[in-house]
């Protein structure tokens, strides 16, 4: 059996009054790609951000790499390291360059080697073709080579486990590609353990492992990737998939 | 006499007023930004206690006009036996004013660094210290500079009043001068001057400073 990088068991979580995930759970083994569709509004972002503490949870437990986590802002910061993030809106620091932004991580939470730290940045940028942007601020970036560099930043704490949340959704069409071959190149090459949030059809049938399909705030299916383009086992996941132009 | 001689022969005296309006400016806006920037990080960082006294201290300050603040340091505090000269009577007064719009504007920066680039810090495992130290802080300042130049601005308009505890600066100056020779119009007149001398070109350097913040390397 494969190991078990992250489980997530019975997680609950409601703002005031509306309760917006419903008993959660799921497995993601090491080196798997799950990809997490639904429609707008059922709770996909909200689910990655609880797995590295950016929302808080209720009741029920999340595990990674065996260990049960006490969600202290504090115990966070230590698995934040291990699990990489990457948003939609890109959010690289405007008063760094695209170098700073991508070494505060490794050597000031890390404290790994700057000249180390700075190399293996590069070769980074070089992967995603951004060599020489290097001392560049991120207001001269397009949108799809910010994304980029956010990748690279997320990648150079050496994490174990990636999050995307709906990444491309801000890119203009045609830079769509390029991050997804990133993405893709890190699932291929690196067998990247990842969850994946996207509205791009074709690329989570490509990528993904397994889906897991939600629908406000319940996990209406968790299949894999094949059967669930194939032969969804809800009439829901069928309508959704019939909705999606792909 | 005609006018040009009688604002001739006033000039020494309104230059002496002119430079102490400098000087006490100078030293409360200094003053005002370190008083504001200390009761701000009592605040961002919400230290226990301290925290609590900064925002009474800036709801007073805040909420009470300069005027009757100095009545209170020049006139009361010498009741309780606390006595200041009139100089740093004005001094501690502007400071005591200053020091909560200036916490005010910085607290502004702070806050107006966006819900994305806290989560994105966070998310690469920066403490709450370095997510404030090379995030918050830097685009912090440079969003609440506009905020500080309508402060310094008015810290510099404010020192004015201090003509009601009778220091020697240009409106008390313009205001005695007027008093010995009744000559308004000529006194005013420099009054005027002498303000704008010092406003127009700060207004200028500090518009040029705010444009160099907004498009310059903090940008988005």
């Amino acid at each position: 059996m494969a190991e078990q990088i992250l489980r997530v068991e019975h997680l609950e979580k409601s703002y005031q009054k509306k309760h917006v995930l419903h008993d959660i759970n799921f497995h993601v083994d090491k080196g798997e790609v799950v990809t997490l569709l639904g429609p707008s509004g059922s709770g996909k972002s909200t689910l990655i951000r609880c797995l590295n503490g950016l929302e808080e949870y209720q009741k029920g437990t999340i595990t990674f790499e065996g260990k049960e986590i006490v969600p202290t802002e504090k115990n966070w910061q230590q698995i934040r390291q291990k699990i990489g993030m990457v948003f939609q809106s890109y959010d690289l620091f405007p008063n760094l360059t695209v170098m700073d932004n991508i070494l505060l991580g490794p050597t000031k939470v890390q404290k790994q080697d700057k000249f180390a730290a700075k190399k293996e940045a590069l070769d980074l940028l070089k992967r995603v073709g951004l060599q020489d942007y290097a001392n560049v601020y991120p207001r001269q970036l397009s949108g799809g080579q910010k994304q980029r560099v956010a990748i690279v930043r997320a990648l150079a704490l050496h994490p174990d486990f990636m999050l995307f949340d709906e990444v491309t959704a801000s890119l203009d069409p045609e830079m769509v590609r390029g991050i997804l071959n990133i993405i893709q190149d890190l699932a291929d090459v690196d067998h990247m353990t990842m969850i994946v949030v996207t509205h791009e059809m074709n690329f989570a049938q490509q990528i993904a492992d397994k889906v897991i399909f939600l629908e406000d705030g319940h996990i209406l299916e968790q299949t894999p990737s094949k059967q669930f383009f194939s032969a969804p086992q809800t009439k829901r996941a069928q309508e959704f998939l019939d909705s999606m132009d792909f | 006499m005609s006018s040009w001689t009688i604002i001739q022969q006033s000039l020494p005296v309104f230059i002496k007023g002119f430079e102490l309006t400098l000087w006490l400016s100078l030293i409360g806006i200094i003053g005002s930004i370190i008083v504001g920037l200390i009761v701000s990080l009592l605040q961002y960082f919400k230290v226990p206690v301290l925290h609590q006294i900064a925002s009474v201290y800036v709801e007073i300050s805040r909420n009470t006009p300069l005027l009757i603040q100095l009545f209170f340091l020049y006139y009361a505090f010498p009741v309780i036996g606390i006595k200041f000269g009139a100089e740093l009577c004005g001094i501690i007064g502007l400071v005591f004013l200053g020091g909560s719009y200036m916490a005010e504007g910085f607290t502004g920066g702070f806050n107006g660094v966006s819900k994305g680039q806290m989560e994105s810090g966070k998310a690469i495992g920066l403490s709450r210290w370095q997510l404030a130290r090379y995030i918050v802080f830097p685009q912090g300042f440079s969003l609440s500079v506009p905020a500080m130049a309508a402060n310094v601005i008015f810290l510099i308009k404010e020192t004015s009043i201090f003509t009601v505890i009778a220091i020697p600066e240009l409106t008390n100056t313009a205001l005695d001068l007027i008093g010995m020779y009744y000559r308004s119009n000529e006194y005013l007149f420099v009054l005027v001057i002498g303000y704008a001398i010092i406003l127009i070109p700060l207004s200028i350097v500090l518009t040029l400073l705010e444009k160099r913040v907004r498009y310059g390397s903090f940008g988005n």
